[in-house]
């Protein structure tokens, strides 16, 4: 049961970005065609909200449910896997209109051959595991 | 009801993502999607060929939980609170794909032109699929993560290196919407 509040968290998800038509490719295409706002009031919005929250929480010392701090990690510094790793990713998003979350989502939605790009994106994953230390970060 | 069955505006759903940062945040744990493929792989066994994937994934069966439901949300999205509203595009946007040979922009969620079974069983469309899921899944985690991590949660923190994976998800982005994409149509 501990796990039922993540399956909620994970329903709200889905349904607001469907709702929202972040998963459509369409609004990926036009976005990065600069042709409407849309997308960038979504996620223009989303950073402006958590911002607040996250400053809000630190001043009035909400605590989690745990009764620790609300806390967000720190990523490492680095510069170059961040901009080429980030480019990577791009690249992708834009060619296929799917980030990590609406992966899983659009295939909720009866996209099927989402699974073909689920499970390219695990090999992917895979790949950069076997050449991590290879790569410059 | 009706403004439930319509799409939502950005910004309704823009502050509902952050509340889905939130909420993770309250429980612990932090908003990042793209580690689930990580723990995918490890699950499946990946730790015999990278210590990358030497980990406790059990540690992260929250966050697969929350793919579950996120794959629970888009069929209760589409099945429930949906009208068949088509996507308010840009008419800009609509003429440039029907030159692409895109047809019907907006009425899908995906173009049938990239995901229908007819496209998925073409060289050229297994091709792109395959590819585009490689670079999300190499790009990802090299960045160490994507627009959940990244641009939604480190932005919020005010993260410098989330600022710097997020001009690179532009970079990548506006290179291949304007200059690669019309070579492959």
């Amino acid at each position: 049961m501990k796990y039922l509040k993540f399956l909620l968290v994970g329903i709200v998800f889905g349904i607001v970005l469907v709702k929202s038509e972040a998963v459509s490719w369409y609004r990926i295409y036009e976005m990065f065609r600069f042709q409407s706002f849309h997308m960038y009031g979504i996620i223009g919005t989303a950073i402006a909200t958590g911002i607040l929250f996250l400053q809000i929480s630190k001043r009035s010392k909400i605590k989690s449910i745990k009764g620790a701090d609300i806390f967000v990690p720190k990523k490492e510094k680095g510069f170059t896997r961040y901009i080429i790793g980030g480019l990577i990713f791009g690249l992708g998003w834009a060619l296929i209109g799917v980030c990590p979350g609406p992966m899983y989502i659009l295939l909720g939605t009866g996209v099927y051959s989402m699974l073909i790009v689920i499970a390219a994106a695990l090999v992917g994953t895979f790949i950069y595991g076997l050449l991590k230390n290879k790569l410059p970060h | 009801m009706e403004f439930l069955l319509n799409p939502w505006p950005w910004y309704v759903s823009g502050p509902l993502i952050a509340l889905v940062m939130a909420m993770l945040l309250y429980f612990g744990k932090t908003f990042g999607m793209s580690s689930n493929l990580r723990t995918m792989c490890a699950m499946g066994g990946a730790g015999k060929f990278s210590d990358f994937f030497k980990f406790n994934w059990k540690d992260s069966i929250w966050n697969l939980t929350v793919v579950l439901g996120a794959i629970i949300g888009g069929f209760i999205a589409v099945q429930f609170l949906s009208n068949d509203s088509i996507t308010d595009l840009n008419p800009a946007t609509i003429s440039e794909l029907t030159a692409l040979g895109f047809g019907n922009s907006g009425e899908t969620l995906v173009p049938n032109e990239l995901f229908n079974l007819e496209a998925i069983t073409s060289i050229k469309g297994l091709a792109i699929l395959i590819i585009g899921g490689l670079l999300v899944g190499f790009g990802t985690r090299y960045a160490g993560g994507c627009t959940s991590g990244h641009a939604i949660t480190g932005l919020s923190s005010l993260q410098g290196p989330s600022l710097i994976a997020v001009i690179g998800f532009f970079l990548g982005g506006l290179l291949m919407t304007n200059f690669i994409l019309p070579l492959l149509f």
